[in-house]
């Protein structure tokens, strides 16, 4: 009798063999949920940049661009003609109304304090109530129109569709759409800011906000603008956001908030380029360490330590290189 | 005369107006969620109690006394609980509650009645620290967590054939309690457990999915709620995770569904309060539930009914005993314990600890990706140790 050689599939795998094959699946993960952080970071990024500002309500900023884009999905699903047109749909809707917000917020909230106090705490405080109060209001608003607090992104089957990547691994077709959309948004961001005049304005004010007004560049105008692109970017990373984790709800934006000013700070707080690389660093570490960390230790060390990795990462960087990765060692910033 | 010699006076004529009132008013609370994220399960807890209390009202206004429902709302939160716990106890007319629902607030608020020898009937807290402190005024009709895991685990592992198993969970109390008691059952079944992980995520379950990619775990168990477990459920589907899903009463929502969607088809869940149409007894009860509320009766509404009925029966003989008196709140928690009730979900009797002497526990199947799941198996079983 003789033995028919065992077909590569029946073969038991060693565990080192399925560590190496899930390796493009992490990298494409790492990268989608740097991607998100990316475009969040650039938010508070660009406003620090003119403002010397964090602001805090940039996470409910996010938060309301993925609550528009489910409303979107919720009432255009029927009338689509496809899931395409809807998904862009969604992704427009999604950043207008989350940048037309971060514009009410700087006009209704920022402004006035800028006019009366110079003291940087008192915007600060201001940012953490806006975001306390835009949560709820969210909250109340959804409550009243649909009585829900969790909010879905529907399944759609053609961008749930898996394609086949080479080594064997899989990626659906909203993972691409998805690296693809924020690709091109922080492209063409750098375009904007580097290109244009108004992005030689917004660089000017970031610059030195009393030369350029002497110059005759309108620094509130600069910084409405500044806000409506963070905004915009904001919002369509909470689509696509959305489009990747298919839940949503009135405190989604906190945690996401939370990583991707960390990603402005780690890749250089005022920089452009800075929240970028620090976004995708951010989102690679957190997850090649949240896979990797319980595989290599056996589960002593879990997912949910992740996080410890991160900042550790944050903070020896930053003993390292205050100014982060990409930002520049100020001095007349004091 | 100043005001602060006023108020023993004061104190004194409003008791004296309490005794000398003639239509005795005896109350039951029910206390839970009636806000917030969970109000539509309270709001179930709430009018199952007050069906009962309605029912029985003629059967006291006989004997010149006046039942009510006081309805109390504790958020869901056992800061609120806590609070709302404190102001029965000093209501000398409420002499039981009924509730709470999450045992995150039953817990702390049940220190406040013990003080008190106020009688609470739980219809729905699972934990088993509500028992185990062995106070003797707190009870439930419901099962307990350590029964729910391991009963899940039987099922996964001898029906199912689970082999390799995944646990994990909220790493909350509930979430961490039911998920260790089915893995050690699990594995004390033989089955291989490959992995028992804890996460607070909420929305990105993607290092735990690229884990299971490795450890190909054939089945899943997630110790928690539905707005997790759903949503980890339906990752494990996008990214094409075969594996049976398997949760404990968290998921018995249809929230769970709803977030799921179509991956919820073929999930499992193990709950402690079996749908209506489980009971013969209770085609009845639905009935007049809709007709009185307009809804039907969902999830605890009838755990709650006989938790309410399970005070008034106590209540009712009592009064009996001793006609014209209002009951002492130390009688009530002794006659509530020994008593032996025929409920709509069986005989409700109590052992020492308050725990229920055979309690129900569901495993149900989303057959069909919509809630409520269908009935695979019904397991009665006693508290550990008995």
């Amino acid at each position: 009798m003789t033995l028919r050689p065992l077909r590569p599939a029946e073969r038991p795998r060693p565990l080192g063999e399925a560590l190496l094959q899930i390796l493009p699946g992490v990298i494409i993960e790492g990268l989608l949920l740097g991607c998100v952080y990316a475009m969040i970071a650039l938010g508070y990024s660009m406003v620090y940049g003119v403002l010397g500002l964090i602001n805090f309500a940039h996470s409910e900023v996010f938060m309301i661009g993925a609550i528009a884009g489910a409303e979107v999905f919720r009432y255009g699903q029927p009338a689509a003609p496809n899931t395409f047109v809807l998904l862009a749909a969604a992704i427009l809707v999604g950043g207008s109304v989350a940048g037309l917000v971060a514009v009410g917020i700087e006009r209704l909230a920022y402004r006035p304090l800028r006019r009366r106090t110079s003291n940087r705490l008192v915007p600060l405080i201001t940012a953490i109530g806006v975001s306390f109060f835009l949560q709820d209001l969210v909250r109340l608003i959804e409550g009243l129109w649909h009585n829900e607090f969790y909010l879905n992104y529907p399944s759609c089957t053609p961008i749930e569709h898996p394609v086949k990547l080479p080594l064997g691994t899989e990626v659906q077709v909203k993972a691409i759409i998805v690296i693809a959309v924020a690709m091109l948004m922080m492209i063409g961001l750098t375009l904007l800011v580097k290109r244009t005049r108004m992005g030689k304005a917004i660089r000017a004010v970031a610059h030195d906000a009393q030369t350029a007004s002497l110059m005759g560049v309108n620094p509130d105008q600069v910084i409405s603008r500044t806000f409506l692109l963070g905004g915009f970017l904001g919002g369509v990373a909470g689509v696509l956001f959305g489009i990747m984790f298919t839940q949503v709800n009135p405190f989604v934006g906190f945690v996401p908030g939370l990583k991707a000013f960390t990603a402005a700070v780690l890749g250089g707080i005022g920089s452009i380029p800075g929240a970028m690389v620090g976004g995708l660093v951010l989102g690679m570490i957190e997850t090649v360490g949240g896979t990797y960390l319980p595989l290599f230790t056996n589960g002593a060390v879990g997912s949910e330590y992740t996080d410890i990795l991160a900042f550790a990462v944050l903070v020896l960087l930053l003993l390292v290189r205050p100014q982060g990765l990409m930002g520049k060692a100020s001095s007349d910033r004091a | 005369m100043n005001v602060s010699k006023m108020l023993p006076l004061l104190a004194a004529g409003i008791v004296a107006l309490q005794f000398t009132s003639d239509a005795q008013t005896i109350k039951i609370a029910s206390a839970c969620p009636l806000s917030g994220a969970q109000a539509a399960l309270g709001e179930m807890v709430k009018l199952g109690a007050q069906l009962a209390v309605e029912e029985a009202q003629s059967a006291f206004a006989a004997h010149g006394i006046k039942l009510e429902l006081t309805p109390q709302d504790d958020q869901a939160s056992p800061d609120v609980g806590v609070a709302v716990a404190k102001r029965m106890v000093n209501d000398a007319e409420i002499l039981g509650v009924v509730g709470h629902f999450n045992s995150g607030v039953a817990i702390p608020a049940s220190e406040v009645y013990k003080d008190y020898d106020l009688c609470m009937v739980s219809p729905a807290n699972t934990n088993p620290k509500v028992t185990e402190r062995r106070y003797p005024n707190i009870n439930r009709v419901c099962g307990r967590d350590d029964v729910q895991g391991p009963v899940g685990a039987e099922f996964a592992v001898t029906e199912l054939k689970a082999k390799r198993v995944l646990v994990i969970n909220d790493k909350t109390a509930y979430g961490q309690g039911v998920a260790e008691a089915f893995k050690q059952k699990a594995a004390g079944l033989g089955a291989t457990v490959v992995g028992f992980v804890g996460t607070e995520e909420k929305a990105n379950f993607q290092s735990l999915i690229l884990q299971m990619k490795v450890h190909k775990p054939d089945f899943v168990y997630f110790g928690g709620i539905y707005d997790q477990g759903g949503l980890l459920l339906k990752q494990m589907r996008e990214k094409s995770i075969p594996a049976v899903f398997m949760g404990p009463d968290g998921m018995d929502s249809s929230e769970f569904v709803r977030i799921a969607q179509n991956a919820a088809l073929g999930a499992y869940y193990t709950t402690v309060a079996g749908p209506v149409d489980q009971y013969p007894a209770a085609a009845e009860f639905a009935k007049s539930f809709e007709a009185k509320f307009t809804k039907k009766p969902e999830s605890f509404a009838l755990y709650a009914y006989d938790s309410a009925n399970v005070l008034i029966a106590a209540l009712k003989e009592l009064t009996l005993q001793n006609p014209g008196q209002t009951p002492a709140r130390v009688d009530v928690c002794k006659a509530v314990r020994k008593i032996s009730f025929p409920g709509i979900t069986g005989l409700i009797e109590f052992n020492d600890k308050g725990d229920r002497k055979k309690a129900d526990y569901y495993i149900v199947q989303l057959k069909e990706s919509a809630y409520p799941g269908t009935t695979v198996k019904v397991i009665s079983a006693g508290p550990p140790g008995n």
